[in-house]
């Protein structure tokens, strides 16, 4: 027998010679404080760190450039204080961001500055565009209100009245997140630590938004329950293709999931590569000490 | 963890080699030499420090794999060049089926063409049928060896980089990866590989290059380069 050439598809070759990414960021800054003349701008340099010594304002995220593309899984790294969270809860418009610009590619064909943005166009794209899961459940989730519920709040956002589609789209996505739909009418409260991260998942999906942001989302499961979250994680970046920022200060994780890895620390980054260049053959000093942390 | 400079694959001091298309080249000398440091800055796992690495890619035409994009290298890893290890490195909680299947998906394969291709390939690397929804971690080294060579020549990648793929196989099973690389070479497949005996290497190969004779001339170089790490 045999082993029979693969033929390519033709629209593949096409996506690979004009790719355009999905979402663009450019100098992405945030300052925690008042700011003073000698802090107006965040430093470059690593030694310096990201305090001001004169008014102890701090730049928690400094001058990040990254495009993230369509189907793609960016993991970003580093310790706590690093400013993993304050870049992924900018970039989800939860924080008000001191300088930067992003734009996604399919929203408003990626001319408008999200971070400018009105207050009205922000709620369509946190509803459409993007979906977020954070660490903590309680903060992506109404843990008083159904499960159902929960989802269906996504959908009327994005104008769907219909409560007999409504119910149906959610029983589809938490059956897909393999919720019982005989517990769908329960309250996340009722639920254990990785089935509420799970509903999370779902609700952040309602929309299809083509981005979906993670943020330290198996941090404090046990092991079988992280595996879980994991492999439906990936399963859905399967099936749905879509682009995902998997922030974890675990590098199983990352290795796992990303095909390329940004290293943050003190809010820079310091290195970024593809993930299994950064784990075998670490450039930066820190990143050097992570990678030999981990074994 | 700077690599050394002895294995940048350039002109004069350094180490210059040209694979020609569909051709087998083998790399021999003794261990810690840098056998598998020079193909893992094929496949952009190490960084190289200087010096340029030439590869035709079907998609981007003659490209540096040393300077590609990192978007670049990823559609070249998942389309032309393939990359087996001593070790296997995949996914937990996966089948052994779908591990081998997997690469196959963003061909546009669906799930069960893609399985039906993993069972054959399978088959041919005498995989035990009972074992094919097993997971690989629990297998033992030779069938995981063998686990890792099938979900790397399913999608008859253009470049295969071999690092030694038959370290701890039997011979029945040494033969029917050597019958599929011999197949593979025929169809245009460009391989260059790390083989520990070299009476498999002899038996494919159409050049070996013996980093020895290059190594001595150089040999102040390394030590002082691996000295400072």
């Amino acid at each position: 027998m045999a082993i029979e050439p693969l033929q390519m598809s033709k629209g593949m070759t096409e996506s690979i010679e004009k790719e355009i990414p999905l979402v663009t960021v450019k100098g992405l800054s945030k300052q925690f404080g008042s700011g003073c003349e000698y802090c107006s701008t965040p430093s470059h340099e690593e030694k310096e760190g990201n305090r001001c010594k004169h008014c102890g304002s701090i730049w928690a995220v400094r001058d990040i450039d990254f495009e993230l593309y369509p189907g793609e899984i960016l993991g970003v790294v580093g310790e706590s204080g690093s400013g993993k969270s304050t870049m992924i809860r900018s970039l989800f418009l939860d924080e008000e961001v001191t300088n930067g610009s992003m734009t996604v590619s399919t929203y408003n064909k990626g001319k408008i500055n999200i971070f400018n943005a009105s207050a009205q166009q922000k709620r369509y794209i946190r509803n459409h565009v993007m979906g977020m899961v954070y660490q903590n459940p309680y903060l992506g989730l109404r843990m008083t209100f159904s499960s159902s519920g929960n989802i269906a709040e996504k959908l009327i956002a994005a104008d769907n009245f219909h409560v007999g589609k409504i119910r149906e789209r959610a029983s589809e996505l938490l059956d897909k997140v393999e919720i019982p739909i005989s517990r769908m009418d329960e309250p996340p409260k009722n639920f254990s630590g990785g089935m509420q991260q799970r509903v999370q998942i779902s609700k952040a999906l309602a929309n299809n938004p083509p981005l979906l942001l993670l943020d330290e989302v198996t941090t404090g499961l046990d092991l079988s329950v992280q595996a879980k979250v994991l492999d439906l994680i990936r399963s859905l970046q399967r099936e749905l293709n879509v682009a995902m920022i998997v922030v974890s200060h675990d590098l199983g994780v990352i290795r796992m999931l990303a095909d390329r890895t940004m290293v943050l620390r003190q809010g820079l980054v310091v290195e970024k590569g593809l993930t299994d260049q950064i784990l075998e053959d670490p450039q930066h000093p820190y990143t050097q000490l992570l990678v030999h942390s981990l074994l | 963890m700077a690599l050394a400079n002895e294995l940048s694959v350039t002109p004069f001091h350094d180490i210059t080699f040209h694979v020609p298309e569909g051709t087998f080249m083998g790399i021999a000398g003794p261990s810690g030499i840098g056998k598998s440091s020079i193909l893992k800055c094929i496949y952009r796992t190490y960084i190289t420090t200087s010096g340029n690495i030439w590869y035709k890619s079907l998609r981007y035409g003659e490209i540096d794999l040393s300077t590609a994009t990192e978007r670049q290298m990823i559609h070249l890893r998942k389309n032309e060049i393939g990359y087996v290890t001593q070790f296997l490195k995949v996914i937990p909680r996966v089948s052994a089926l779908d591990v081998v299947a997997e690469p196959l998906l963003p061909f546009g394969y669906s799930l069960e063409d893609a399985r039906s291709a993993a069972r054959k390939l399978l088959e041919r690397l005498l995989i035990p049928e009972e074992l094919w929804n097993g997971f690989p971690a629990t297998f033992s080294g030779g069938e995981r060896q063998r686990i890792n060579l099938a979900k790397a020549f399913i999608v008859r990648p253009r470049l295969l980089i071999l690092d030694e793929p038959t370290a701890s196989l039997d011979n029945d099973t040494k033969q029917s990866v050597l019958a599929i690389l011999k197949e593979m070479k025929e169809q245009g497949t460009t391989m260059i590989g790390v083989f520990h005996d070299w009476d498999m290497m002899e038996q494919v190969a159409d050049n070996i290059y013996d980093l020895r004779s290059i190594k001595r001339e150089d040999h102040n170089n390394v030590l002082e380069v691996r000295g400072q790490k």
